[in-house]
């Protein structure tokens, strides 16, 4: 409730899966990008947990890779997390779909309520959710549908929930995330700036926008930890150099860059990669 | 009140009789107690707002005595003192001559003749002031009339009506009876006691408030009754809704009679949140909090509200500690209570369980402090304040429409896909089961796009576009709009908003200082304990304990006629504004109406409904201004003895007067000519179409014109060619009716309240000032009306403003008989400039024998026409707008022309030079003006000819007329020099294909 949505950023848990060996070569993939180096993906990902667990001193479940699921690092597109309520999704690519079973069970370790989706028909990429803390919006991509949407707006109700059309890009939040409470970092491609047009009509809420040069670089995690402050894990100098500049002027926030060269010739986002949870708040 | 012809004896009687009893609050007693409780409504803080929204029926009657009494002549009006109170030494007597009445008030000394100015301003002041007044009021029904007339508030009026009709059969419409008083003068109409009827409110404890109001009271009066009993001063965020026939919740509408809207002898009601406050904690007192809770209690447990489970288990153990107050193990009460109570459409163990559970965290916590947070939590929900309605967008596809504080949203199954801001939307209007918006063109766009919805017919269309009007006031505006706007013809639909906005009801609530009333809550018989936790004994009765805790209660109790003292910050205020109106009018009267007695239509009513007017303004200032010392000011009207009061009203008067001074010396146009014309025809075609009218946009349009009619592209332009140079009234029925279709769009859109479509074209042939006859305005009127179904409520409406018209008929019309609206069309006379000072004086002549010579009456055929609709409800979402054909509309157009006996030489005159030229457009929510000014040159003289076209989009029940007549006041104010040469009047009404 309230005390949720002034929380927000706020975490203590993070479930991340390990890379499977078949990511190199299986993954699915938007653009016919150069191939992933996956050893370097696998150091990436060390690095990303460690900053979680360390850094940042949050719980970290991690999960086991599956090489049947080469997707399955990114873990985000298979649920939702919002308070105590998991929703689990149904991916959108078929390939993906049991990705779930193994994040549900970590979820329900945790004591989340789990909601699954029951209509075969949505489909639905945590990657396409974008929750600002004040309300939800969902990208309508080639991963998420309307009604996938629509299983979340009856899963959080508290909130609003509004659509937004993806036009390029794999995910809603391929060129956008939040950066701070009422913060969206948005990337300067048309399609982004377009999608931020929509959010920002379709909201009863005012957000300042962030706005990055490439839009990769607009993903980014933010977080707000206690004797932490503002944190903002984001893409590295040497990915993004001129949006690295951007994050730079945040004031008073924690910036922490982490690399992502690898993974996101697969799609992978630094959100893509894990699930971000705050059991405290829910007793 | 009531046209009685019955002999002197029985008016006693039913004098005596209502003297007789002993109880006003019964308000048992006939035409008296009616009128007391109207009265008393109008007293109550929202006169103006009666007034202005208060159309209906009553609103013609005034103008209908009057038409009588003009020709009549002979009728003298008296005015009754206030001594007369009593009624039982009150004697009258009424006579009902052909179409004159004489009243004879026997009362000595008391009974003066004043001018009907003088008498309007009397009545209505003491009528306002005093119950004992409104005795008087009956007893002289002239008076009444008059006053009814002179008053802006409708519901006097409506009373008499009332009276008259209950006299003659007690339920017959207003228009029928006045129609058989108007066709039988002769016939004595008896006035009938007025019939108590029992109603029942549902308040948000589920308790059911019984009580009795009179058959014809309005929405207000049981409204007010109703937080009477509640001990509610911030009643603004709160109304009462019924159960239409068709199984709607419908909102009850404080300014019309609760007989007409719920249409059915069940007369159950509920008391429910009707604008959700953004942040409750702004509200001032905690007992409007306690019952905002409940209502979202009520919300969230019939899913109306959704919320997660989380937010039920928090809401839930807030209303347990606000209820039974701490947890305590032993105490059985909660786990009772919790389990009679329903917390959520699915409610269940688990959820129980958190309850109590979060219940313990809440120790310490008052019941308010256990409310606010409840609010606080409950505010933030998506949904919170948001009124949903079934709806499909463009293409189909079932959508919910969503208005709430902020705008208007979009609602596909449950995610949003749209939202407009209201801030974006220009407009707001509904055709038949259409609704439109349109919407301000973004930053890269360069066009308005406009927005339709259908809704499932044109009831709900109806309610809808309500709504929207009604949450848009509400918390958008912070008075009513400014006056800069639509200055000049002011139609607003009958339905506005009525009450106070979220910033004026804010204000007011800063004023209250009673102590913090205690109110049992009254599921738990809990009684609210104020912050502090001091106890507080809780009286059940609310009128009790308004007296001890309000000041205002006092009052009532003593004069239970008066529904709601205590709640009216702005009573007096009120009163004096009704004052000034009333003043201004009669202003307006002396100055303007001189010539014939034809009475325009109500003057009062136009102007209470003209939010845009400065005059209007400037009482929303003075209420709030006044507010201040609010309780003495309304301890004073009730007790305070008439002659107190008098005084006070003068000054008011006074200050009207120095309003509308100002409002004239605004209007800066010096050499323009302003054409008001009333349009008689309007009414007439009104009758007739009446019964099938549904929907009327109303395009005003009024045309000043010297020589040449400039026309340019906007909208107006259109119009314009339609009338060129040559002031022929038929130029519209030749208007090809997909332009009118498209026109009628455009209109709905721009007038929020109700589609009538008015085309009022006023052309001033200024240039012939040589000749004084000439200068005679020349009138064309057009009005072709055509309504698709209405609701039936507004059907019988706008029956009965037809019947108001009798005289008007066409066959009487070409008669010497000018119906009043003629007369105010001649009042436009010729405006003639300061070169021709002559013109002046003998324009006055010409007003006073103003012949229409021409009278054409025509029936267009049912003319389909395609709309064009632009949807876009996915805008956000596509890049394209899709743009849709709406099936094809009926549309029943009636023209009627009137035209003055002209020897106007502006149409033989010479061309003339062209000078300058200029159009000016404003637009407003309601209303688009577009006025053309062009000078020539011509012979030596200059002409100035001014073509103002006003659209105006609005229901069936607005009164043409009034407008018609308002606007024609209005452009004489502004321009006394100028003559008015053409009128049209366009009507058109959709026919209603799928009325259910």
């Amino acid at each position: 409730m309230a005390g949720l949505r002034s929380g927000f950023g706020r975490y203590t848990h993070a479930i991340v899966r390990g890379i499977p060996e078949s990511l190199a070569k299986e993954a699915l993939r938007t653009g016919t990008g150069e191939e992933v180096d996956l050893a370097k993906a696998q150091r990436e990902e060390e690095a990303y947990v460690e900053v979680l667990r360390t850094q940042l001193g949050l719980e970290v479940v991690e999960l086991p890779a599956d090489e049947s699921l080469p997707d399955c690092v990114f873990v985000e597109d298979a649920a939702v997390v919002c308070g105590d309520t998991a929703l689990i999704t149904i991916p959108g690519a078929p390939s993906r779909r049991r990705e779930t079973e193994a994040i549900k069970a970590a979820l329900k370790d945790l004591n989340l309520n789990i909601v699954e989706m029951a209509d075969e028909n949505a489909t639905l990429d945590g990657g396409d959710v974008l929750f600002t803390g004040q309300e939800f919006f969902v990208g309508l991509s080639k991963r998420t549908n309307q009604r996938g949407a629509e299983i979340l707006a009856d899963a959080f109700k508290d909130y609003a929930v509004s659509t937004v059309p993806v036009m390029e890009g794999l995910h809603l939040k391929s060129f956008c995330s939040m950066g701070g409470p009422g913060l969206i970092v948005i990337g300067s491609s048309e399609p982004a700036q377009k999608a931020l047009k929509t959010m920002q009509q379709m909201s009863d809420h005012r957000y300042d926008k962030l706005t990055v040069p490439d839009d990769g670089a607009a993903n980014c995690i933010y977080m707000n930890l206690p004797n932490k402050g503002h944190v903002l894990l984001h893409c590295t100098p040497e990915q993004y150099p001129e949006s690295a500049k951007v994050f730079e002027k945040l004031k008073d926030y924690t910036l922490i860059p982490l690399s992502n060269l690898e993974k996101v010739k697969v799609d992978g986002a630094l959100t893509c990669c894990s699930v971000l949870i705050n059991k405290k708040a829910n007793m | 009140m009531t046209t009685e012809v019955g002999s002197e004896t029985e008016v006693k009687e039913k004098a005596e009789e209502s003297v007789a009893q002993s109880e006003p609050s019964e308000n048992v007693t006939e035409e008296t107690n009616e009128v007391a409780n109207i009265e008393g409504e109008v007293e109550e803080s929202q006169k103006e707002k009666d007034g202005k929204e208060g159309k209906g029926i009553s609103r013609y009657l005034p103008t209908w005595l009057k038409k009588q009494k003009s020709q009549s002549q002979t009728s003298p009006t008296k005015e009754i003192p206030l001594t007369e109170k009593t009624a039982g030494k009150v004697r009258q007597e009424e006579e009902v001559n052909g179409h004159a009445e004489e009243v004879e008030e026997k009362e000595a000394g008391k009974s003066d003749q004043v001018k009907e100015k003088e008498a309007e301003c009397h009545s209505s002041t003491s009528a306002d002031t005093e119950p004992a007044k409104e005795e008087k009021v009956q007893e002289s029904p002239e008076k009444s009339l008059e006053k009814a007339e002179v008053t802006k508030e409708g519901e006097g009026e409506k009373e008499q009506k009332k009276e008259q009709e209950g006299k003659a059969e007690g339920q017959q419409e207003g228009e029928e009876g006045q129609n058989s008083i108007f066709q039988s003068p002769l016939r004595l109409v008896r006035k009938a006691k007025m019939k108590l009827v029992v109603c029942h409110v549902t308040l948000l404890d589920e308790t059911v408030y019984t009580c009795e109001v009179e058959k014809r009271a309005k929405g207000q009066y049981l409204f007010f009754k109703v937080c009477e009993h509640l001990n509610l001063l911030e009643k603004d965020y709160f109304g009462l809704t019924y159960v239409d026939s068709h199984d709607q919740k419908c909102w009850l509408d404080p300014t019309k009679e609760i007989k007409r809207q719920i249409r059915s002898n069940n007369w159950q009601f509920a008391f429910n949140v009707k604008f959700y406050p953004p942040d409750p904690s702004q509200l001032t007192e905690d007992i409007t909090r306690y019952l905002l809770c409940l209502q979202l209690r009520e919300d969230v447990a019939s899913g109306r509200l959704p919320c997660s489970f989380v937010t039920h288990t928090l809401l839930g153990s807030y209303t347990l500690q606000a209820e039974f107050g701490d947890y305590e193990p032993d105490q059985p009460r909660p786990v009772d209570y919790i389990n009679h109570q329903t917390f959520a459409p699915n409610q269940n163990k688990e959820m129980e369980e958190k309850i109590v559970e979060l219940h313990k965290s809440h120790r310490g916590m008052t019941p308010a402090q256990a409310d606010s947070q409840f609010l606080e939590n409950a505010k933030k929900l998506s949904m919170y304040g948001v009124d949903l309605h079934h709806a499909k967008d463009s293409e189909g596809v079932d959508i919910m429409l969503g208005v709430c504080a902020n705008g208007l949203l979009v609602y596909k199954d449950r995610l949003r896909i749209n939202r407009f801001a209201w801030p974006k939307i220009l407009k707001i209007s509904y055709k038949r089961n259409n609704f439109y918006i349109k919407i301000r063109p973004g930053e890269t766009e360069q066009f308005e796009s406009t927005v339709g919805f259908k809704l499932q017919n044109h009831r709900s269309a109806k309610r809808l576009w309500k709504v929207c009007v009604e949450n848009h006031s509400f918390f958008r505006l912070n008075t009513p709009e400014p006056p800069t706007k639509a200055r000049f013809l002011t139609l607003g639909s009958k339905f506005r908003y009525s009450g106070r906005t979220q910033a004026q009801t804010r204000l007011a609530s800063t004023l209250i200082d009673r102590p913090a009333p205690s109110f049992e809550r009254t599921s738990s018989k809990r009684i609210s304990r104020s912050l502090d936790g001091a106890p507080v004994i809780s009286i059940t009765e609310a009128g009790k304990d308004g007296a001890e805790n309000g000041r205002e209660l006092h009052s009532d109790s003593k004069s239970p006629m008066r529904v709601h003292g205590d709640n009216i910050y702005d009573h007096d205020k009120t009163q004096e504004e009704v004052l000034k109106h009333q003043a201004s009018i009669s202003q307006l009267k002396r100055s303007f109406m001189e010539a014939p007695p034809p009475s325009p239509p109500q003057p009062n009513q136009w102007e209470t409904r003209l939010t845009s007017s400065p005059t209007t303004t400037m009482r929303v200032q003075q209420q709030i201004v006044v507010s201040e010392p609010q309780a003495e000011a309304a301890a004073a009207a009730d007790n305070t003895p008439s002659d107190t009061k008098e005084p006070v009203k003068t000054t008011e008067v006074e200050i009207e007067e120095m309003v509308v001074v100002k409002e004239v010396s605004k209007a800066p146009k010096p050499g323009i000519v302003t054409v008001t014309v009333s349009s008689p025809a309007e009414q007439e075609t009104r009758e007739q179409e009446v019964p099938v009218v549904q929907e009327v946009p109303v395009l005003v349009e009024a045309i000043v014109k010297k020589q040449e009619s400039v026309s340019s592209e906007s909208e107006s332009d259109g119009e314009a060619e339609y009338h060129p140079n040559v002031s022929v009234s038929i130029s519209h029925t030749q208007i090809p009716e997909e332009k009118e279709e498209d026109e009628e769009l455009e209109k709905e859109e721009e007038k929020r309240p109700e589609n009538d479509v008015l085309v009022v074209d006023a052309s001033s042939p200024p240039a012939e000032g040589s000749q004084p006859v000439e200068v005679t305005s020349r009138q064309a009127e057009e009005s072709s009306i055509e309504k698709a179904g209405e609701e039936k409520e507004e059907e019988v409406d706008e029956m009965e403003e037809s019947t108001d018209d009798p005289m008007v008929t066409p066959d009487e019309a070409p008669n010497g008989l000018t119906p009043h609206e003629e007369s105010v069309i001649t009042m436009a006379g010729p405006a003639e400039e300061e070169e021709e000072p002559k013109m002046n004086g003998e324009a006055a002549l010409v007003q006073t024998e103003p012949r229409p010579q021409v009278i054409c009456c025509s029936e267009p055929p049912v003319v389909k026409t395609e709309m064009v609709t632009i949807s876009d409800t996915f805008a956000a979402q596509k890049t394209e707008i899709a743009t849709k054909e709406v099936p094809i509309v009926h549309t029943e157009t009636k023209t009627i022309t009137y035209e003055a006996a002209q020897l106007d030489g502006s149409g033989d005159g010479e061309p003339g030079v062209l000078m300058t030229a200029q159009t000016i457009t404003s637009e407003s929510l309601c209303t688009t003006t577009t006025t053309h000014i062009t000078k020539t040159l011509k012979g030596g003289l200059s002409e100035t000819r001014i073509e103002k076209r006003i659209v105006i989009t609005g229901d069936c029940d607005i009164d043409h007329d009034e407008a018609l007549a308002q606007a024609i006041k209005e452009a004489k104010e502004q321009h006394p020099d100028m003559s008015v040469t053409r009128v049209v009047v366009h009507k058109e009404t959709e026919l209603a294909e799928e009325e259910d």
